[in-house]
């Protein structure tokens, strides 16, 4: 299932701006995601990070007076233009959210549901399987399949949702904040899970948690709020580079904890 | 102030470095100070100071550690207290030169020294003087100093050729005086390893300010290549 096509950068924004109503939230983002990589968004509260994110599977299009501006391009097309279907969009941009919601199911129909709205005809044990393993959960609830989602713990359950995403094969999978409502260890699990996921998704993650950044990802991009109260990608660049030797005096007094 | 409490451990531990560093230009003074008067009981009482010297540097590893584990430091903390570590452990290995120079004093027994020593405590001052800018330059984060410290290195190799050639005239003119050339010949030694490592603390220095980790040429590094070519 090794993804290898071209081209190199999953989502490309040019000069990408969002607009709730005349108040401008996110202002001239160009920024591009490279595939297979994680790439994290950090930043203090407020600073346009979860509506930067939510803008990449055109999931603020349920937001009234919502409008955006510039392009995101989804390898070369743009996600906003009439011709894109938001529906199929999504199918190829997953999410995960920061409180795990899996569906009042059983764990087998958690995954299966997706998939067969979707129009799979395939073999679903076989899918449900490999989704499981895919997240890392196939070993924990392998006997438990027909019990209901909602007897699994906090982290399970967020794999779960991890592994209902993966289900519908999408190419990019964002996390907003995935980890924050859970335990140390299941965070860790999370975070070990996108290290194998990257081997065959892009994956975006908000997060707060600056070390979660360091440790998860590949690329780091910091936003910050400007006088307008407009957020902005203020500085990107490698994750390494960012936590150790920063350009921006902002990103700097953030990430050592002196602003925030 | 976020992490107010971060920044006061920072500032302890480079105060901590700063002590750790006069004791280190302390012991070398006093060793190079002993040898001159050739007073054994003070060359004995700097192997008692390189004790507190490793014990301190000991105490500010520990330190760091701690503060590593504790806070996770990030960019320029992470530099400053990674590059601690290094710089301490520069320090120790520069009083362990001291206690050589020491060590060869009481070695010497009652012999004479083969001549008044001029030139190396010319050398252990020049030494002691350039940690002790080095360490302001640490301090104060002064990359300029920092970058301009180590090519009076020069001067200390200067002097480290003058004493050598002057001590094989020595044994030269007379056999019997090799031995005590040689002790000489090895305090020489100890000082120019000692100015040496000011270089390393400077370009510590260089990385904290800017992130950027590269080696401080000195002339005697020409040297050696042109040597080596020649080869």
């Amino acid at each position: 299932m090794e993804n290898t096509q071209t081209p190199e950068y999953s989502i490309t924004t040019n000069d990408l701006s969002i607009h709730y109503g005349s108040y401008t939230a996110v202002k001239n983002v160009n920024m591009k995601v490279e595939r297979q990589k994680v790439t994290a968004i950090i930043g203090p509260s407020g600073c346009g990070k979860s509506t930067l994110l939510r803008a990449f599977n055109r999931m603020n299009d349920f937001v009234p007076n919502c409008r955006v501006t510039g392009e995101i391009l989804l390898r070369g097309q743009n996600l906003y233009s009439k011709d894109v279907d938001p529906v199929e969009a999504r199918r190829r941009i997953g999410m995960v959210f920061q409180k795990p919601n899996p569906f009042p199911k059983s764990i087998y129909e958690n995954i299966a549901w997706g998939a067969r709205i979707n129009g799979f005809k395939g073999n679903m044990d076989e899918l449900v399987e490999q989704s499981l393993r895919g997240a890392a959960l196939w070993d924990e609830v392998k006997d438990l399949l027909q019990k209901s989602a909602y007897e699994l713990s906090g982290g399970q359950q967020q794999r779960l949702c991890i592994a209902r995403t993966i289900a519908i094969q999408p190419e990019i999978i964002l996390m907003d904040e995935p980890a924050s409502a859970l335990d140390p260890i299941s965070t860790l699990r999370i975070e070990e899970l996108m290290q194998e996921l990257k081997k065959n998704y892009t994956i975006i993650i908000v997060t707060h948690n600056m070390q979660q950044a360091a440790r998860a990802s590949d690329y780091t991009a910091m936003m910050m709020i400007d006088e307008q109260r407009s957020g902005g990608v203020i500085e990107f660049d490698d994750t390494k580079k960012i936590f150790t030797n920063p350009k921006d005096k902002r990103t700097e007094d953030y990430v050592t904890g002196r602003f925030g | 102030m976020l992490r107010k409490t971060f920044e006061s451990e920072i500032k302890q531990v480079k105060d901590d470095v700063l002590m750790l560093g006069s004791m280190v230009e302390q012991a070398l003074v006093d060793a190079v100070e002993a040898l001159k008067k050739r007073d054994i009981k003070a060359a004995e009482k700097i192997f008692q100071e390189d004790r507190a010297i490793n014990g301190k540097r000991f105490e500010i590893e520990n330190k760091l550690m701690v503060l590593i584990a504790t806070q996770q430091p990030m960019a320029h903390d992470l530099r400053l207290l990674a590059s601690c570590m290094e710089i301490i452990s520069e320090l120790e290995r520069m009083g362990d030169y001291a206690k050589g120079i020491a060590n060869i004093n009481i070695r010497m027994g009652d012999a004479a020294l083969l001549k008044p020593l001029i030139d190396i405590p010319r050398m252990a001052q020049k030494g002691a003087d350039m940690l002790h800018r080095s360490l302001t330059a640490f301090v104060t984060e002064d990359v300029e100093a920092a970058k301009k410290i180590p090519i009076e290195d020069d001067e200390v190799d200067a002097l480290y050729n003058q004493i050598y050639r002057e001590l094989m005239t020595f044994i030269i003119q007379d056999p019997k005086n090799i031995e005590r050339a040689n002790w000489l010949l090895w305090v020489a030694h100890n000082l120019e390893r000692f100015a040496d490592r000011v270089t390393n603390i400077c370009e510590r220095t260089v990385f904290i300010a800017t992130g950027e980790m590269a080696e401080i040429k000195s002339t005697d590094d020409e040297f050696w290549k042109k040597e080596h070519q020649e080869k």
